[in-house]
């Protein structure tokens, strides 16, 4: 058996008298795009921030290649090779694009203007952002201009590409098409499979259940703030995966089978 | 496709100090063609001179405006930092009276970034109470006495060398100094970027695993040894340690960083636009005081123009949102 790149036992998360995780587990294999799909409310942010390092769960463990891993704040996901695109808290509008791409992990001029007057290797930087997004065939005008010149599209594609520049083990994004236009989402879907081709394992969180079954190899179901199913998308139809997520159905040795028999004849399944 | 950078003019059209210099630049040929006197060597470093104190101060007030914040305190700190350095300078050391009033005021940032990042108090009301608690620190520490006879040490940055003609003080020199490096740290350095970030959003510089807490005091610190600093400027400017010195400099400040161009939202704007801002108040003043105009109409003009600065900056936002 694989070992899963990143996995999670048991997390448990409260704010309060609301429990946002109740024992929730994980597991994303090597190379594959795994979606996180749920209802609101149904703990898929929070699952997500507490593998990012942006939250801490009150129990339960995370493991990176089977090892044991606790993030104390984001920074110490990213540095394990975790990247996140987050939804529209990605980037800072006001600066460029190889700024952004770089932005807490700049790189400084060789010798004494780096080393002693902390210089900006500001050319360098745009030359290997541009690289990055050759690479991913995102194209742009312009390396130089402020991000909120960009469309939304655009935007998403320099997060996207800054997360896969620097992610060693895995890419997750947040709703990355809920704010794009078809095309635009397209755009994205394929730059996620570029990423994938890559090697690099994808989380994608995503109400878009077309996208999901466009793009995933499997499908992580949250509810209630636990995992109900894993299940590969060919196995299901999206109704029924509608029916697992809002608990009209349950799913048994990989088969669906009807749990809520009123909510299922609702949404016309039976 | 090809990545093509921004070219020049329209990075100049763009840049946010595009419209202050526009305006410093017009101002400067309208006093010139209505007072004879304007365009000398010897009215440029009466201005320079009248305007270092509340530029200095404003240099501090661009760095946490940039992320966000805002501080009422600073011409306090910098009165309070003033009666420091001018009453020690009596017992001590001046320069070691000098590096504890630098201190004091760096201290004062310390307590205001702490607050407004660890409590998650609003920096307005932060430094809202900081003025009045530093207000009232000066008076009750200098007994309300002016401190006079001070020594060199103290005064030398009013003194004056020749430069081409002209005679500048050095404390002039040490003010454009300060504004170079500062344009420097925002603009080549990752600290700067940061800060930018942070103004942007502090969640996204968060996210992006720029330690914010501490950015932000680290910034409020800085920009209270910038004050410090000022302090030293206006105890050399005036001779004398004033406990009445910088009542209105703090709003003075935040206009001469608003008129440069810089959001008071956080995250755009630079620092030498600040310097454009300080530069077009001292411009106006000096040039309608020039023309015999009343000083009252000074501060009535001061003020249009502040509201018409950020009108700008409002309507730019709009156009890129």
């Amino acid at each position: 058996m694989t070992t899963p790149v990143l996995q999670a036992r048991g997390l448990v998360k409260r704010y309060g008298h609301v429990t946002a995780l109740d024992g929730a587990d994980f597991d994303l294999l090597p190379g594959e795009v795994l979606a996180v799909i749920g209802d609101n409310g149904a703990g898929k942010t929070t699952l997500i921030k507490a593998l990012t390092g942006a939250i801490q769960p009150d129990s339960g463990e995370i493991l990176l290649d089977g090892k044991r891993v606790r993030f104390g704040d984001p920074l110490e996901a990213r540095r394990a090779g975790i990247e996140t695109v987050y939804q529209d808290l990605a980037i800072a509008a006001s600066l460029d694009i190889a700024t952004n791409m770089f932005l807490g992990r700049e790189l400084r001029k060789p010798g004494l203007l780096g080393k002693v007057f902390r210089m900006l290797d500001k050319h360098r930087m745009r030359a290997e952002s541009a690289e990055h997004m050759a690479a991913l065939k995102i194209g742009l005008r312009s390396l130089s201009v402020p991000v909120e010149s960009l469309s939304g599209g655009q935007r998403q594609g320099v997060a996207v590409a800054r997360a896969v520049a620097w992610a060693s083990h895995v890419v997750v994004m947040d709703e990355p098409t809920a704010a794009l236009g078809v095309k635009e989402s397209g755009q994205v879907l394929d730059l996620i499979r570029r990423v994938r081709d890559r090697g690099l394992p994808v989380v994608l969180i995503s109400h878009n259940m077309p996208h999901v079954f466009e793009i995933a190899d499997r499908i992580h179901v949250q509810r209630l703030g636990r995992r109900v199913a894993q299940i590969k998308p060919g196995d299901h139809s999206m109704a029924e995966v509608v029916a697992i997520m809002t608990g009209a159905m349950d799913v048994a040795d990989g088969k669906a089978v009807i749990a809520d028999k009123g909510a299922a004849e609702a949404i016309g399944l039976s | 496709m090809a990545v093509i950078e921004a070219t020049l003019p329209r990075r100049i059209l763009t840049t946010p100090t595009a419209g202050p210099l526009a305006a410093l630049v017009i101002a400067c040929a309208f006093f010139s063609l209505n007072s004879p006197q304007f365009l000398t060597g010897g009215n440029f470093s009466l201005i320079i001179q009248q305007v270092m104190v509340v530029g200095t101060l404003a240099i501090g007030q661009t760095l946490i405006i940039l992320t966000g914040g805002i501080d009422l305190s600073n011409g306090a700190i910098m009165a309070f930092g003033g009666i420091v350095m001018a009453k020690l300078a009596l017992s001590m050391t001046p320069l070691l009276a000098i590096a504890a009033g630098l201190a004091v005021c760096a201290l004062f940032g310390l307590v205001n970034g702490t607050l407004a990042t660890r409590i998650s108090l609003p920096p307005f009301i932060v430094t809202l109470g900081m003025l009045n608690v530093v207000f009232a620190l000066t008076h009750i520490y200098s007994q309300d006495q002016t401190v006079t006879g001070l020594p060199d040490e103290l005064t030398f940055l009013g003194q004056t060398f020749q430069l081409g003609g002209t005679r500048v003080t050095y404390g002039s020199v040490l003010t454009i100094a300060l504004f170079l490096l500062f344009a420097y740290l925002l603009g080549q350095t990752a600290w700067g970027r940061h800060v930018y970030a942070l103004g942007n959003s502090p969640e996204v510089a968060r996210l992006t695993g720029i330690r914010t807490s501490r950015l932000t005091v680290g910034v409020y610190t800085l920009a209270g040894l910038v004050y410090g600093i000022a302090a030293l400027l206006l105890v050399s400017r005036t001779g004398v340690g004033d406990p009445q010195a910088g009542q209105t400099d703090n709003l003075d400040s935040i206009t001469a960083v608003v008129l440069g161009g810089t959001s008071l939202f956080g995250g755009r704007g630079l620092v030498m636009g600040t310097l454009i801002g300080a530069l077009i108040v001292g411009v106006f003043r000096n040039g309608l005081q020039l023309m015999g105009v009343p000083s009252i109409y000074q501060t009535l003009i001061t003020g249009i123009l502040v509201i018409l600065a950020v009108t700008v900056d409002q309507l730019s936002r709009r156009r890129t949102r």
